[in-house]
Order: structure tokens, then C-alpha cells, then sequence
């Protein structure tokens, strides 16, 4: 054969089926890269969800367990002619949901292919089983089991915080760990502690075969994986102190919190008005409702409202003042109705006068106190007001106020103590001095700190000048709480200067009525409960009443903090909700004498007092 | 017509190989068609709502075409109509940029309701016939100047409007060509400069202009090295140069990290080192090339300078002359673009669906990769994915020896034949069938940039498949009436 020109076209031409057919062979016989993708393609691997972490409160009650419910789903491609009646009335649905329904996966049959949709979800067992009986009557129509959340206690709503599936916008957050379909924890311990509580997802593998249907388990299931279910936390939250803190707040617009004075556990954090534990388990279905309440229960106003403390700060004034060395507790001063200075007076209410630090306490003196608050700004030993005005912020911050306190609860917010940058801010450097800041000694003006702020500060207190951070969270084998929870923190006041302290709390509850104590209404017999009312300007309206208290005086067991909005005096609201709490907490049931208070302070209904928008 | 000599009756004047294999890949291509469309609409494959219900009728209405052109129209009417035909079609090709519908970003499509209508699929027709028309005239030499631009306007004409409707795919099934135009006599030189000047422009495009310069520099001297028989002396001299050139990007890499050099060492493009060391060469070989009287050895140099400047300016042009959109369009042509929904997400689906058939395939409609509507325009441009997959190794290679056997068979009879106009006709004939066998199993298989064209007579599509028809039929056509006498 010659070499002409049509044979060395038949040549090119060879050459080239040559190299097609190798290729094809590499690709086809040689590799085995593709055969493994393509299996990847043709193998379904169905999910199963694990069981979510359990949550317990400190004696081992449920607070939040799990219950099953299905997801009808649907397949559209493998659906046939069915009696959209009979379904409709098995799923006690409209005929016309079914109708909307199949046009519209008809509409996205592109996007849907050969995947399922919920057509329903969170059906309960009861109403799944009727039409798991006659499931054989509409192929393409299955139920996909699901654990949801179950909540026996009513207690916490705003603590546990509420599960929902994952948005799109999650989803990008969180890449790799969460895909659509997936549930997780939004807010409250389901979001904190949403890498315990959520478990491990595992899955079956089965094959497919062209016509998508299911041939067989892939490699008989070896390479299944099954789901761990979520790892159970136990809170430091008392479940029946938790339900009994919430039926007391109703109707009012405010906090209770309770901590552990010896531990930093929090018994009971609440806040009014909360979220009801029966809508976090269909948070979908309520999720309007609450978003549109005026008064915002989604607030979680324990951890996130920044309230002037009132006079319950002048115990922090007047710790200082001893650390300083600026009086003593034996010193007097008088008081006038009023402390003047100036043309000007900070008002004080009547009661006996000149007064010792003990009675100032007792009595809740304002006068006293801008006397102690004005010593500690002009004291020599620094060599301005602003080297004094940031000493005694150090002080203030040291006893966890102006900053977060790192509890274990998300969203906590830091407060704010003001120092002298800020005042030469306000008003230029020395164009300040003492009186202009005066209402700070009271616990007004420019300070912000949240309810739980003061029940750390009444911990404080109690164990006479140390805390353990706040937390929500026990440690446990399964779950590890942060060691900083284990950590004494100290402020910068002594010891030595706290009994004196407690000695005027004591007495402010413990004088009997018409001593001048503040706060006798909160005395309960045998506990020796040591407390501070305090009384907080709200622009908004009536004043805020406020309350801390420690109960025993010797060895306390309970802290609590209570700031009612609107609530004006602090003996009238705070003082009786929170001693109420105490004695619950202490002695498990109010006595006889103090049912007709529980019950005024079950009913009282204070919603209109507050100014909301609408 | 009727001679007693001739006429001799139809068994014996078609070329049965041809019918057969035309017929074969029309009912491979129906099965699979079904095949590919069967999950998703899972009817009858008679079923003419479905697309192999459609291609079914495309085919009864193809061979009444056949019929018409085998039995109605006298062959020797197709070499005095075939200008009037070929500027019937240029004034479509351009009509249909205006008034056509747009598919897919290009605007090569007549709708006339619910049918439409592909001109580029036929204008290959009218090119091949006023190609063999002309060419077969008397006296026609392709290596005169004149006779070689005609020959290359009649190409590039038809070639370029369907550039401009965005149908590069179509426009490439033209290069193919330059087979028929080197059977009829032109240098295969031209097929090698034509071959290395679209090496050049992918490589710079693709790699970097480096390694376009370090080809053409490889590729040059070896030719020339070849040519004049002079290999001790490439392996000698130009082996190590080229190997030198090879690591200069490591070499100015290593020189990199002495910090006492001057600064300006690390703003080197290895580009301008070949460049260099090039332009220090050429003096020499020149120099030798004038003593020794070699002529191979400047055209090989001067070719060497013209692809340089090839590179440079398709570098230029690229990067700074193109507006964006176009320079994307020519990156996903290339591939260059890794777009996992696009184009590479195609190749890459299409390889792993071929890939899963294995030596024997899954067996009719058991794929799975093609029925899940993994691989996109899978009865169209990828039909070869379904019968990669459900028919293996040996159903796809026996598709291509298919039409290799119908290439092989239509070169045959134009070589057989004594008529010019025939054997010219044919060769482009059997030039298109190998650019689409070519471009689209290249495409699917991952030899080629993923260029939108029909796999010959098997893909769905009634304008692709008419187009064939008709161009295959008139070459049998032309072919019988040889035979009749002879």
C-alpha cells in the first residue's frame, strides 16, 4: 500500500479512533475514580436524626424531654391517582390543602426531582397512626419520625430557649455541620449548649437502581453509621422555685433571680413576661404572636435590661467608703430632708437624725450617702476627682458590675459604670466635680446594670466579699462547664468591712414596723432574712422597685435580686416577691400569716402601669 | 435516463455498507434517546410527546427525504445550482442572527411555532457543494494563489456568520475542511501550521504564553531537525537549550531567594528568557542555514518568529483588547473557568457517567447517572454518556468503529469515483462526519472544551438529523448514478 495522500487520511483517521477508544478504555476500564463518584450518585443515603440531649434542673426533674412526632412526606414523582378525599379526611385536613399542595410541587417538580417534602409536620403519633393503616393507598406518601422537644415542667420558657429549623442563613453560618431539614437550639441553653444537647446525625446507605426506587442496603449496612443521641445537661435552675418565681411575676413587668450564694448556681432566673413553655414546643405556630407583644417576652430582661439600681447601690458606696478609709461605720452625718449643697438638694424621705452608717442603711438614707460618695471623689490621697472617679470605678467594676459577668447564658449584657473619661467627655476636663455626679452615690444617673448584676452583687454579700461567676450550667461527666465557673473571684473590698454591711440589711428587715426599717414587710419568721430596698427614678413612669436580700444571715443559702418596673416604692413590690421566693426556697411553703401578701402579690397587675409602644 | 446499458437496478447501484450504517446509528441513537428520557417521562418510546416519539418522526420524515433525493432529483443538477444554494444559505445565516430566536445565548434558530429550524446545520451542505463545484472545475489548481483564496473564501464566509451567531461549535466542524482541501493537493504543511497555530493560541490561553513558546520552540526545531535529517545535531544542541528552557522558572525561582541580587531578577518573565535565548540562536542557524543551503531551515525559523508573535498577540488581545464577556465566553469554551454548575460540572458528570459503564455497561435503561438527569442535554449533545453507560466499553467503542466504518466507506467510494465533483463532495462529507464524531465524544470524554454540537445521526434533534440525511444521501445519490453506468 502507498503512502498517498487518501492513505495517510485513513491513517490520521485511525489515529484518531485510537485515541478515543483509549481514552474511553481509561476512563471506562482502567479508572476506578469514576465508578466510585458515580456510586456516590446512585446511592440514597436516608438521614437518622439523633434524640436531642435531655435537660434537667438541679434535683433531677425534667425540664425539657422528648416526644416523638412524624412529618408526613411526600415524594411527587412516585405519586399516583389518589383519592384526595379520603386523604384529606384521614389527615383531618381540607381537600383544598391537599389540592395546593400537589399543584405546588407540581409547579417545583424541576427542583424537587426525585426528593421528598414535609407536606405536614409535627404530626403527632394519634393523628399519624390513621393514616399509617392505609399508608399501602397512596404510594409516594411516607412518615419520617422525628424527635421533638417536650417541656412536663412550666418552668424557664425564657431560659431554655426554643428549637426550630435551621435557615438558609444558619446554614451558610454554620457550614458543613447543619443542612436544611436540621433542627437546632435558637436561643437560651438549645443555643448555648446546642454542641451537647444535638447529638450526632447517622445514616443508612441503600442503593438505587435507574428507576429510583430502592434495591438494597449498601454493603448490607456496613457502612451505616448510627445516630448518638445528644448528651443530657443538668442546670442549676430549681424547677418548683423556677414555677413558683413565674406565677409571682405575672402580670408584672420585671426580674427574679436567684442565685446560690455558695456555688454562684442560678436557682431561678425569670423574666416577666416570659414565654410560656407550651409555645417554645410550637414556637412556629406562636412565633407571631410573640413577636408582636408590646411587651417583648422574647426580652430576656434579667440578663439584657440595663436598669439604674436605685438605693440598693449605696451598699456598694458605702463598702467602698471603709475600704478608702473616708469614714468610718460609727461616723454621723444629718440629714435635713435632703442633702443641700449650693443652691440645690438631692431629696431624702423623714426619719430620725444625725444617723450612723448601720441606721443609714436601715433607714436608706440619700443624704448620708452623697456625704460617703463625696468623700471618696475629694479624697487627698489622689490628685484630682478624676484619679478618685476611676479608683472608685475599679472598685465598682470589681464587684462584677459595668462589665459581663461571662455567665454561661448567651446574650449577657455588660452594663455600664461610668469613670472620668467619660465625664471630661461630657462635660471637658475639670468642668466637673462631686455635685455634678452627686446622683451616683444613690445609685442613679449614668449607671446601667441588669438584674442579674445585683443578684451577683447580693451574693457578694452574702458570702462577705467574694463570688463564683453566675452560671446556669452543673458540671457533669457528659457535659464540662468552663473552669472559670470554679474560680473564687475577690473584690477589691475587704472582708472585714462586710458585717457592719449586713448588720444594717438585717436590720432593715428585721426592726419591726415603724422602726424606720425599709423593708420590714419582707421579715419572715426563723429566717433571718438580710435585704436593701432600693426605689429607681424610670423616666418612663412610676419608679422601679427594687429589692436584694440574702437569707440566712449566717450561711445563706438563697440570693435573689427583684426589679419590678414600675413598681414604685422597693418595700411595695420587690421587697414582698422576693422574700416570698426566699421563703418558698427555704422553707418549701409560705407560712399562714404570709398567705394574704402572696396572694396581693399573685394578683397585683402592673402591665398598665408600664409605657409600651404599640 | 434510460439506457440499456446502464440502469442497472437499485440492490446493485446504492451502496448498501452506507444505507446500513445510516440506519444502524439512527435506531442506536432512537434507543438511546428513549433511554435517556425514559425515567423522567416514563411513556411508550412510540410515544410522540416524548422525545423518542419526536425523533421517531424525524426519522419516517428523513427517509421520505432520502427518497426524494435518491429517486426524484437528478444528481447532476446539484453542480449548477450549487452557487444559487450557497447564497441562499449565506442570506439565511445572516437572516437568522436578526430574525431568529435566541437558545442558549446564540441566535442561530428559526422558530416557526412549535417547530424550529437550525440553518448552520445545512449551510455545511451548500458550503460542501459550491466546495466541489468549484474545485473540480477545469483547470482549478489549489496551489494557485487565486484558486487557493476562493477555495478559502467559500469556507470562511459561512464560517464566520455562525462565529457571529455565537455557534463556535458549528463554526469549528468547518476546519475540517483543510482535509478535503490537502486530499485536492494543498501542502500538508498547512494542515501542521493550521494544527500548531491553534496549539499556540490554546496553550498561551490555557497555560501561559511560557509554555506556548517553549512548544513552538520544541516543535520548530525538531521539524526542522527532521526534515534536513540532522538529529544527532538537535539532540546534541537544541535538546539541552530546550532543556534549559524548561527550568528556567525554577532557575529564577532558586535565584530568588539570594537577597543580595538586584531586585529587578524576580520581575522576570520566563517568557522573555526563551525569547532571548531564541533571538541569540537564530544568527547561528541562519548563518549555517545560508552555507549549507538549507531552505527548510528558514521557513522553519520564520515560522518560529510567526508563532512568537502569534502568542504575544493572542496574549495582547486576550488580556487587553477583549471585553470581559468575551474573554468568558472563550475561558468556558477553554474550560479555564472551574465552574461546578457549568461547564466543568458537564465534563465532570458526563466522564463519571461513561466512566461507571465499565467494560460492559449496566445494560439497556438500567443507567443510573443518566436517568437522574445528572448529566445536563443528555439526548442532545451528551447522548454519548447514555450509551457510555448502559452499553460499556464495548458498546461505545463499537459505535465509534460504526462511524469510522462509515468514514472509511464514504472515502472509499470518492476515491472509487471518476467524477471530481463526487470525490471532492465526498471528502466533506466525510470531513464533517469526523469533526462532529470528533468534537462531541472529545467533548463527553473529556479530550475537548465542551463545544455544543450533535453527535451525527444518533443525537435528537430533526434539524441535525435532516442535515445528515440530506448530505449523506446526496453523496449516495451521486455515488448511484456513477454506478449506473459503470
Amino acid at each position: 500500500m502507498q503512502l498517498d495522500r487518501k492513505n495517510k487520511l485513513l491513517i490520521g483517521l485511525g489515529a484518531v479512533v485510537a485515541i478515543l477508544v483509549a481514552k474511553l478504555f481509561s476512563i471506562q476500564i482502567l479508572n476506578d475514580d469514576y465508578k466510585d463518584a458515580s456510586l456516590s450518585n446512585s446511592m440514597i443515603r436516608t438521614t437518622i436524626y439523633p434524640t436531642r440531649g435531655i435537660i434537667h434542673d438541679r434535683n433531677g426533674n425534667i425540664l425539657v424531654g422528648n416526644k416523638i412526632a412524624y412529618d408526613l412526606m411526600v415524594t411527587p414523582a412516585e405519586v399516583e391517582e389518589f383519592d384526595t378525599l379520603a386523604l384529606a379526611k384521614i389527615l383531618g385536613k381540607e381537600p383544598e390543602f391537599i389540592h395546593e399542595k400537589m399543584a405546588e410541587y407540581k409547579k417545583r417538580r424541576r427542583s424537587i426531582g426525585f426528593q421528598s417534602v414535609a407536606m405536614i409536620k409535627h404530626m403527632t403519633p394519634e393523628e399519624y397512626l390513621r393514616f399509617d393503616e392505609v399508608k399501602y393507598r397512596f404510594p409516594g406518601f411516607s412518615g419520617q419520625a422525628r424527635s421533638i422537644r417536650e417541656y412536663p415542667f412550666n418552668a424557664g420558657g425564657n431560659l431554655l430557649g426554643y428549637v426550630s429549623e435551621v435557615d438558609a442563613d444558619f446554614i451558610a453560618k454554620h457550614k458543613d455541620e447543619y443542612k436544611s431539614g436540621d433542627y437546632a437550639g435558637k436561643t437560651g441553653i438549645e443555643a448555648a449548649r446546642e454542641k451537647e444537647l444535638r447529638g450526632e446525625k447517622g445514616y443508612n446507605i441503600y442503593l438505587r437502581n435507574s428507576r429510583n426506587k430502592i434495591e438494597s442496603p449498601y454493603r448490607n449496612g456496613e457502612m451505616d453509621k448510627e445516630a448518638k443521641a445528644g448528651n443530657d445537661i443538668t442546670t442549676t435552675i430549681d424547677a418548683p422555685l423556677q414555677h413558683y418565681g413565674q406565677e409571682l411575676m405575672k402580670n408584672k413587668v420585671g426580674s427574679l433571680v436567684a442565685i446560690e450564694p455558695s456555688t454562684g448556681e442560678i436557682l431561678a432566673m425569670i423574666s416577666s413576661p416570659g414565654i410560656d413553655v407550651d409555645m417554645l414546643a410550637d414556637i412556629g405556630k406562636h412565633y407571631g404572636e410573640i413577636a408582636s407583644n408590646p411587651y417583648k417576652p422574647m426580652f430576656n430582661r434579667a440578663v439584657q435590661a440595663p436598669y439604674p439600681p436605685g438605693s440598693v447601690f449605696k451598699l456598694v458606696n458605702g463598702l467602698i467608703g471603709l475600704q478608702e478609709g473616708v469614714f468610718t461605720p460609727s461616723t454621723r452625718y444629718s440629714c435635713s430632708m435632703g442633702y443641700h449643697f449650693g443652691r440645690n438638694k438631692l431629696g431624702c424621705h423623714s426619719h430620725k437624725s444625725p444617723i450612723d452608717f448601720e441606721e443609714s442603711i436601715m433607714m436608706s438614707c440619700n443624704a448620708y450617702y452623697c456625704n460617703v460618695f463625696r468623700a471618696i471623689l475629694e479624697n487627698d490621697r489622689y490628685k484630682d476627682i478624676g484619679e478618685a472617679m476611676d479608683q472608685w470605678n475599679r472598685y465598682v467594676k470589681s464587684f462584677g458590675f459595668g462589665r459581663k459577668l461571662g455567665s454561661d447564658f448567651p446574650a449577657e449584657l455588660g452594663g455600664f459604670i461610668p469613670d472620668a473619661r467619660y465625664y471630661d467627655r461630657f462635660y471637658r476636663k475639670g468642668g466637673w466635680k462631686a455635685t455634678t455626679v452627686i446622683s451616683l452615690s444613690i445609685g442613679q444617673g449614668e449607671i446601667g446594670c441588669t438584674p442579674l448584676h445585683l443578684a451577683n452583687f447580693c451574693a457578694i454579700l452574702a458570702n462577705r466579699g467574694w463570688y463564683y461567676i453566675p452560671h446556669i450550667v452543673k458540671d457533669s461527666k457528659a457535659v464540662k462547664i468552663d473552669p472559670k465557673y470554679k474560680e473564687k473571684q475577690y473584690t477589691l473590698v475587704d472582708t472585714t468591712h462586710f458585717p457592719k454591711v449586713i448588720k444594717g440589711m438585717w436590720r432593715a428587715v428585721n426592726s419591726g414596723f415603724g422602726s424606720g426599717g425599709t423593708a420590714s414587710i419582707a421579715a419572715v419568721k426563723g429566717l433571718d432574712i438580710c435585704g436593701k430596698t432600693g426605689t429607681a427614678q424610670n423616666p418612663h413612669g412610676d419608679d422601679n422597685s427594687v429589692f436584694i436580700c440574702f437569707a440566712p444571715a449566717d450561711n445563706p443559702k438563697i440570693a435573689v435580686a427583684a426589679y419590678i418596673e414600675n413598681g414604685g416604692f422597693g418595700a411595695r413590690w420587690a421587697a414582698p416577691l422576693a422574700s416570698l421566693l426566699v421563703e418558698k426556697y427555704l422553707n418549701g411553703e409560705i407560712s399562714e400569716e404570709r398567705k394574704p401578701l402572696e396572694r396581693r402579690m399573685m394578683d397585683g397587675y402592673l402591665l398598665d402601669k408600664v409605657k409600651v409602644k404599640k | 435516463m434510460v439506457s440499456s446499458r446502464g440502469n442497472r437496478g437499485l440492490a446493485k447501484t446504492l451502496d448498501w455498507h452506507i444505507i446500513i450504517c445510516y440506519l444502524l446509528l439512527i435506531f442506536i441513537g432512537w434507543l438511546n434517546i428513549y433511554a435517556s428520557v425514559h425515567s423522567s417521562e416514563p411513556t411508550s418510546i412510540f410515544d410522540w410527546s416524548c422525545r423518542s416519539g419526536k425523533q421517531f418522526i424525524w426519522f419516517l420524515t428523513s427517509v421520505g427525504l432520502a427518497s426524494v433525493i435518491l429517486f426524484v432529483i437528478n444528481p447532476r443538477a446539484y453542480e449548477g445550482l450549487s452557487f444559487v444554494f450557497y447564497l441562499l444559505m449565506i442570506g439565511l445565516l445572516v437572516a437568522v442572527i436578526f430574525l431568529g430566536v435566541e437558545v442558549k445565548g446564540s441566535r442561530s434558530w428559526f422558530a416557526f411555532g412549535p417547530v424550529r429550524f437550525q440553518p448552520a446545520e445545512f449551510s455545511k451542505i451548500t458550503t460542501s457543494l459550491l466546495l466541489a463545484t468549484v474545485m473540480s472545475q477545469l483547470g482549478y489548481r489549489i496551489t494557485r494563489i487565486k484558486d487557493f483564496f476562493v477555495t478559502a473564501l467559500i469556507i470562511l464566509i459561512p464560517m464566520l456568520i455562525i462565529v457571529l451567531q455565537s455557534e463556535t461549535g458549528s463554526a469549528l466542524v468547518y476546519v475540517g475542511f483543510i482535509f478535503v482541501l490537502y486530499r485536492e493537493g494543498l501542502s500538508g504543511w498547512f494542515i501542521v501550521l493550521t494544527g500548531m497555530a491553534i496549539l499556540l493560541f490554546i496553550t498561551t490561553l490555557t497555560s501561559s504564553a511560557y509554555t506556548a513558546l517553549l512548544v513552538l520552540f520544541v516543535l520548530t526545531t525538531l521539524c526542522d531537525s527532521l526534515y534536513t535529517g540532522k538529529m544527532k545535531r538537535w539532540l546534541l544542541i537544541r535538546f539541552p537549550v530546550a532543556l534549559f528552557l524548561i527550568f528556567v522558572p525554577m532557575i529564577l525561582q532558586w535565584l530568588e531567594s539570594f537577597e543580595s541580587l538586584p531586585a529587578f531578577v524576580s520581575q522576570i518573565n520566563p517568557a522573555y528568557v526563551v525569547v532571548a535565548v531564541v533571538a541569540l540562536m537564530i544568527p547561528f542557524v541562519t548563518y549555517k542555514a545560508f552555507r549549507e543551503r538549507r531552505i527548510f531551515t528558514h521557513l522553519a525559523t520564520i515560522s518560529m518568529i510567526a508563532g512568537a508573535l502569534l502568542v504575544f498577540s493572542t496574549q495582547f488581545i486576550f488580556n487587553d483588547v477583549l471585553q470581559d464577556h468575551q474573554r468568558k465566553r472563550i475561558e468556558v469554551l477553554l474550560g479555564m473557568k472551574e465552574d461546578p454548575s457549568g461547564v466543568g460540572y458537564n465534563v465532570n458528570q458526563s466522564m463519571i457517567a461513561i466512566g461507571s459503564g465499565g467494560a460492559f455497561g449496566k445494560g439497556y435503561l438500567q443507567g443510573t447517572q443518566t436517568a437522574f438527569g445528572f448529566v445536563p442535554e443528555q439526548s442532545t449533545d451528551f447522548i454519548f454518556c447514555t450509551i457510555g453507560e448502559e452499553w460499556g466499553f464495548v458498546g461505545a467503542s463499537l459505535l465509534i468503529l460504526l462511524y469510522a466504518y462509515l468514514i472509511f466507506r464514504i472515502i472509499k467510494d470518492a476515491e472509487r469515483s471518476r467524477e471530481a465533483f463526487t470525490r471532492i463532495y465526498g471528502y466533506c462529507v466525510a470531513s464533517c462526519i469526523f469533526m462532529h464524531l470528533f468534537i462531541n465524544i472529545g467533548m463527553t470524554i473529556g479530550l475537548m472544551p465542551v463545544i455544543g454540537i450533535p453527535l451525527p445521526l444518533v443525537s435528537y434533534g430533526g434539524s441535525s438529523l435532516w442535515g445528515f440525511t440530506i448530505m449523506i444521501f446526496i453523496f449516495v445519490a451521486l455515488d448511484r448514478n456513477e454506478r449506473k453506468y459503470f
